[in-house]
């Protein structure tokens, strides 16, 4: 990924963006929010308040995700530690779906294994 | 405006890359699998925040989606805690909105004296487009 220190602004920001306090695409954002079934029409203030939270969103994953995981020794952040963190996080469970915590291999054939010998029909 | 193809709807990694970086302490690494999930998640969060913001306006009979509906969203799921950081830099947008208001307004004054037809054609069309949002906030 292409990043030099002194111009990161324009690389990141798109024009629209400029000194609105916000560094994701808004147009970006609208197209999501419009890909919503029932959404007619969004208030400019709205479209910038949802960009700004997804912000924020972005952060408090980013942050609970590394505070609560196993990274922390080794200064690393891990989707592991994501899946585990939506799985526990309350607020986070809508998360679930796309953030699935894997199991092994063995693990998955042992609780399949388990599975039979509680109910030989399965 | 529809979203053609899936990647539509994913948000600019070196976007998300920056603002994760930003967050965290200096120096953590952060997995590729782990900023796709990011960013994936985001693009959820989105999604949901809309639907949540829509119901509220659905309830209040309007077609608009507005600022509060977006708040009303962010407490319904839970998610008090950027409600304050949401309403500062709101405050902050629509200040920044007023001024970009008068200097359009003020270049527009200065290109209809230039009576620079087709330049002028162009601006009418991006001004109206641009009021029509506008009328949107103002309803």
């Amino acid at each position: 990924m292409k990043m030099s220190q002194n111009n990161d602004d324009k690389e990141d920001r798109s024009p629209t963006n400029k000194n609105k306090g916000i560094s994701l695409p808004i147009s970006r954002v609208r197209l999501i929010m419009k890909s919503s079934p029932d959404v007619s029409s969004i208030n400019q203030e709205a479209l910038f308040l949802t960009t700004k939270a997804t912000e924020l969103f972005v952060q408090h994953l980013a942050v609970s995700s590394f505070n609560k995981g196993s990274g922390k020794d080794t200064n690393s952040l891990s989707y592991t530690d994501l899946a585990s963190t939506a799985e526990e996080t309350e607020t986070l469970h809508f998360l679930t779906d796309i953030l699935p915590k894997k199991i092994l291999a063995r693990d998955y054939l042992k609780s399949l294994e388990e599975m039979r010998e509680e109910n030989p029909d399965f | 405006m529809m979203a053609e193809r899936p990647e539509d709807l994913n948000l600019p990694n070196a976007v998300i890359t920056r603002i994760i970086k930003e967050a965290l302490p200096d120096g953590v690494n952060v997995s590729k699998e782990a900023r796709r999930a990011i960013s994936q998640a985001a693009s959820v969060f989105v999604l949901y925040a809309t639907s949540c913001a829509n119901n509220f306006a659905m309830k209040a009979k309007r077609k608009t989606l507005n600022a509060g509906d977006v708040m009303s969203a962010m407490e319904e799921m839970e998610f008090e805690r950027f409600m304050e950081p949401l309403r500062e830099a709101l405050e902050v947008y629509k200040k920044g909105q007023k001024g970009k208001k008068e200097v359009s307004e003020q270049k527009r004054k200065d290109k209809e004296k230039k009576d620079c037809e087709n330049e002028l054609e162009e601006e009418e069309e991006q001004r109206i487009e641009e009021e029509n949002e506008e009328e949107e906030v103002e309803n």
